[in-house]
């Protein structure tokens, strides 16, 4: 099963680094609170449903603890605590966004809506300055879509940050 | 190698095989055609050879050697025993015996080379099984009638007719299907194949011959049988008779197309009527070939049963066993992978049998007696099942510690000490993964003893103690732990010198160093970059060492311990589990949380009243039965609120890693439980007290806490 998934990830990937259509990008949109974040399609492998968290104690905060995803457990962060935004508001919507950055190594990360795809070219995305905010750094970019603005997730900036922790 | 240590053992087997071999000789002096008796001959005079070759006795491993040859042959059926070859070897026991008296006298065997009973013993050999070192060959009165002048000649350096298959006996049955094959144009082979003596797998090179020759004709009968070719019940050569109709040449290509074959001898075969062979009966020749095929075999087969199994209540001497199939260990090589795969589905049976119970638990106690009854078949199946998957990953840590004793040669060579290891417990078995882990901090560990802890051969002398040193390596399984030691009769560690580099290198003040415990000052060892070594050698010194030491075998779940005395030596102790996949657990609450803590570290569960709980030193102790325990509030070191009652006992588990213990608070106990260990994954890094996490019936996720970071 899991070399299946693994397969499908690579084969995704390989697709999605060729330049079939120049210079765009898939993100899925996810909701917190107001804010709109992409993450970069390449790295999810899965999103599932919001289900119990067993704590972990003593790490750090936006760390929220342990899943059990299919007999592996996987280690889940809220994005919301991770960008500081108040604490997550568990509803139905909530989800856990897999992240799969190399093979066998799965994070989860907690948040309160999934809402679409959307697909980017390069024209529609702002960099944007790292100096103002600290938070900034997590950003690749900001991306224009429909006149709403989604503020485009590194992921590798991101969980390096939890790696080091 | 220093054999002085095995001396007693060969002199004493050594006398048994002589012994042996005088009842058995004497036995076949009375029955010469007892395929048992020769066997076990043969077996002894093997045997003799291996030891004395051991042992370094080399004529005595000469003399052996030419009797197992003759032996081999009359075992063969190349020749028969005769009175004369009895008195020869008679001889061969006496010479024997007689180096066996030097060797217990003087440890040496003598110069007698006994000359003359090897040549006579190679005589036999040439001549096949004439005594008589006669020029003139008379040829055996039985079926060596047939061999022609040119074949005769056409002996190799070993003296025996390198066309064996002359000396394959043939019944009617085999004759004939000779006939019938010449009657219908086809031809008969005598073939000889000898296979390269680097072989490995000559049963296999023999089966693939078979084959190549069953695609070109017909084997009528080998010598050796088929079966004991298969058994890898022959020497170098097997000899088969062969109906065909292809040519030589091509039969001969067929057999040099299977690899280390190192030559193939086949001519055309030809019955001349041996005397004791009656003529073929007219009413067999309508048998089919076909059929006869799978009987080829059975007759060449029952002279040799036959005799075996009437000889068995005539044979005499203890050690005499029948002639059955050898006992070995099959054997299948799997790639680990496939084992890792195996033991993950096992972990998720149990994690599946885990939820059943769960599951049962939930519906009620009633009316499911039944279901109980299978849940617990169940259960006891998946736990043998997990033993045994556990068991198929276990290897001998013989294969990392089998390069130890040429280690600690080199370096008592290149530090100039005398040293010798000792190891005991190479068969002690221990999971896959961790073997592999484990040879590199049991080299630093042996290193740090050569090194460090024996002192220069001098300064031994000085001290009275032998001169040379001693290593020990000690491996054995206790309860669900693999203990390995290191332990040396060194100089031990100088808890001064120690004491002192710390508080040079800043790590330790003064007023701390005075305070400190033996224990605590030798951790400082563990330390990074922290080396008491005064010169620093490229065996060790370096500083990279113990505190690798250390974390390798906390990384496999094992401690370290060290049993140090000063001026006598000091021990390292590693203890391991004996696997990293699956441990049984207690599972407990604190909180509204469940965590397992592994059954191996528990020693008792005590129910304490709030009242017993004691302050010393600002710390909550217990006092059980005469020990003094601290005690660990688990929901404050997990950060989590209690919910058990303040003013009702506590519950305590009590917990030991080497010879400190503590006492675990929980709320609650749920009971004791199979748990997999899953790895957490690198994008969290949990605290030191959490050792893995595992996954309930529920199919929630449970942390295991690690007692040993806790105390």
């Amino acid at each position: 099963m899991d070399e299946v998934k693994v397969m499908d990830e690579q084969k995704r990937n390989e697709s999605l680094n060729r330049p079939v259509e120049r210079d765009t990008t898939q993100y899925i949109v996810t909701q917190l609170g107001n804010e709109q974040y992409g993450i970069d399609i390449k790295y999810i492998s899965n999103i599932v449903r919001m289900q119990k968290i067993t704590r972990v104690p003593k790490v750090y905060g936006y760390i929220k603890g342990v899943i059990n995803l299919r007999g592996e457990v996987i280690p889940t962060i809220s994005l919301r605590l991770k960008m500081g935004l108040p604490e997550d508001e568990i509803t139905k919507k909530t989800r856990i966004i897999i992240l799969k950055l190399e093979q066998h190594e799965s994070i989860g990360v907690l948040v309160d809506e999934v809402k679409e795809v959307v697909t980017l070219d390069d024209e529609h995305v702002e960099r944007v300055s790292y100096d103002k905010d600290d938070k900034a750094k997590f950003l690749s970019g900001v991306g224009k879509y429909d006149g709403k603005l989604i503020s485009l997730l590194d992921i590798t900036a991101v969980l390096s940050d939890v790696v080091d922790a | 190698m220093d054999t002085s240590q095995y001396l007693e053992i060969f002199l004493d087997e050594t006398k048994e095989h002589l012994q042996n071999l005088n009842t058995q000789i004497m036995d076949l002096e009375q029955n010469p055609e007892n395929m048992d008796t020769i066997n076990e001959i043969f077996r002894a005079a093997h045997s003799l050879k291996g030891m004395a070759g051991t042992m370094g006795y080399k004529r005595m491993q000469n003399l052996t050697h030419d009797m197992e040859n003759v032996f081999s042959e009359v075992r063969n059926g190349t020749f028969k025993v005769q009175p004369d070859m009895i008195d020869v070897l008679f001889r061969c026991l006496d010479a024997l015996e007689e180096y066996l008296a030097n060797i217990q006298q003087t440890t040496e065997e003598g110069t007698n080379d006994n000359e003359e009973l090897i040549k006579i013993l190679n005589d036999i050999l040439k001549n096949n099984g004439e005594v008589k070192p006669s020029s003139d060959m008379s040829a055996p009165a039985d079926n060596k009638a047939e061999q022609s002048a040119a074949d005769t000649a056409a002996g190799d350096a070993s003296g025996a007719n390198r066309e064996k298959w002359h000396d394959i006996k043939i019944g009617d049955t085999e004759k004939m299907l000779i006939e019938k094959a010449n009657s219908e144009g086809l031809k008969v082979y005598g073939v000889s194949v000898y296979v390269e003596e680097a072989c490995v797998l000559k049963a296999a090179r023999a089966f693939l011959v078979f084959k190549a020759l069953e695609k070109l004709g017909e084997i009528i009968v080998s010598s050796p049988t088929a079966q004991d070719i298969e058994d890898e019940k022959f020497e170098l050569s097997f000899s088969l008779i062969f109906i065909s109709g292809n040519t030589r040449d091509e039969v001969i290509a067929a057999i040099k197309s299977v690899s280390e074959i190192e030559e193939a001898l086949c001519e055309e075969y030809k019955v001349e009527a041996p005397a004791q062979a009656a003529a073929p009966e007219p009413e067999k020749q309508d048998v089919k070939s076909a059929e006869t095929k799978p009987a080829a075999a059975a007759p060449a087969a029952a002279p040799k049963a036959a005799p075996a199994a009437s000889a068995k209540p005539a044979a005499s001497g203890g050690a005499n066993k029948p002639a059955a199939k050898p006992v070995v260990n099959r054997t299948v090589r799997v790639d680990i992978e496939k084992l890792d795969n195996l033991m993950n589905l096992v972990s998720e049976l149990i994690i599946a049998k885990n939820s059943l119970v769960a599951a049962t638990a939930a519906e009620g106690k009633d009316n499911n007696s039944a279901v109980n009854e299978q849940i617990e078949y169940l259960e006891s199946v998946t736990t043998n099942l997990h033993e045994s998957v556990m068991k198929v990953r276990m290897v001998p840590i013989e294969s990392v510690v089998a390069k130890f004793p040429r280690m600690i040669r080199d370096l008592s060579k290149k530090l100039d000490k005398k040293m010798e290891l000792y190891m005991t417990g190479e068969d002690t078995e221990l999971d896959r993964t961790v073997v592999d882990e484990i040879g590199d901090p049991l080299m630093h560990m042996l290193r740090n003893s050569a090194d460090h802890g024996l002192e220069p051969n001098d300064v031994r002398v000085a001290n009275g103690k032998p001169e040379v040193g001693s290593i020990f390596l000690d491996a054995y399984q206790d309860g669900n732990n693999v203990v390995i030691s290191v332990r040396d009769d060194g100089g031990g560690v100088n808890i001064e010198a120690v004491k002192n580099k710390a508080i040079e290198r800043g790590t330790i003040t003064p007023e701390q160093a005075e305070n400190m415990t033996e224990k605590e000052v030798i951790d400082l060892l563990f330390l990074p970059s922290f080396s008491t070594a005064k010169k620093v050698s490229d065996v060790s010194g370096r500083g990279v060492g113990l505190d690798v030491v250390k974390s390798k075998i906390e990384s496999l779940s094992g401690e370290v311990e060290v049993k140090n005395k000063f001026g006598e030596g000091s021990s390292w102790i590693i203890r391991l589990p004996l696997t990293l996949a699956i441990i049984q657990a207690l599972m407990v609450v604190v909180g509204d949380e469940k965590y397992a803590i592994a059954l191996g570290s528990i020693q008792t569960i005590e129910d304490v009243s709030p009242s017993d709980i004691k302050l010393v030193q600002a710390k909550e102790v217990i006092h059980i039965r005469g020990t003094v325990i601290p005690i660990i509030r688990l929901n404050k070191v997990l950060d989590i609120e209690s919910t058990a009652d303040e003013s009702k006992n506590l519950t305590v588990i009590i917990v030991k890693k080497g010879d400190k213990q503590a006492g675990l608070v929980v709320d609650e106990l749920i009971g004791q439980q199979e748990v997999v260990i899953k790895s957490m994954g690198k994008y969290i890094k949990v605290p030191k007290i959490i050792s893995g996490a595992t996954i309930l019936g529920n199919g929630d996720v449970a942390l295991i806490l690690d007692a040993n970071a806790l105390i």
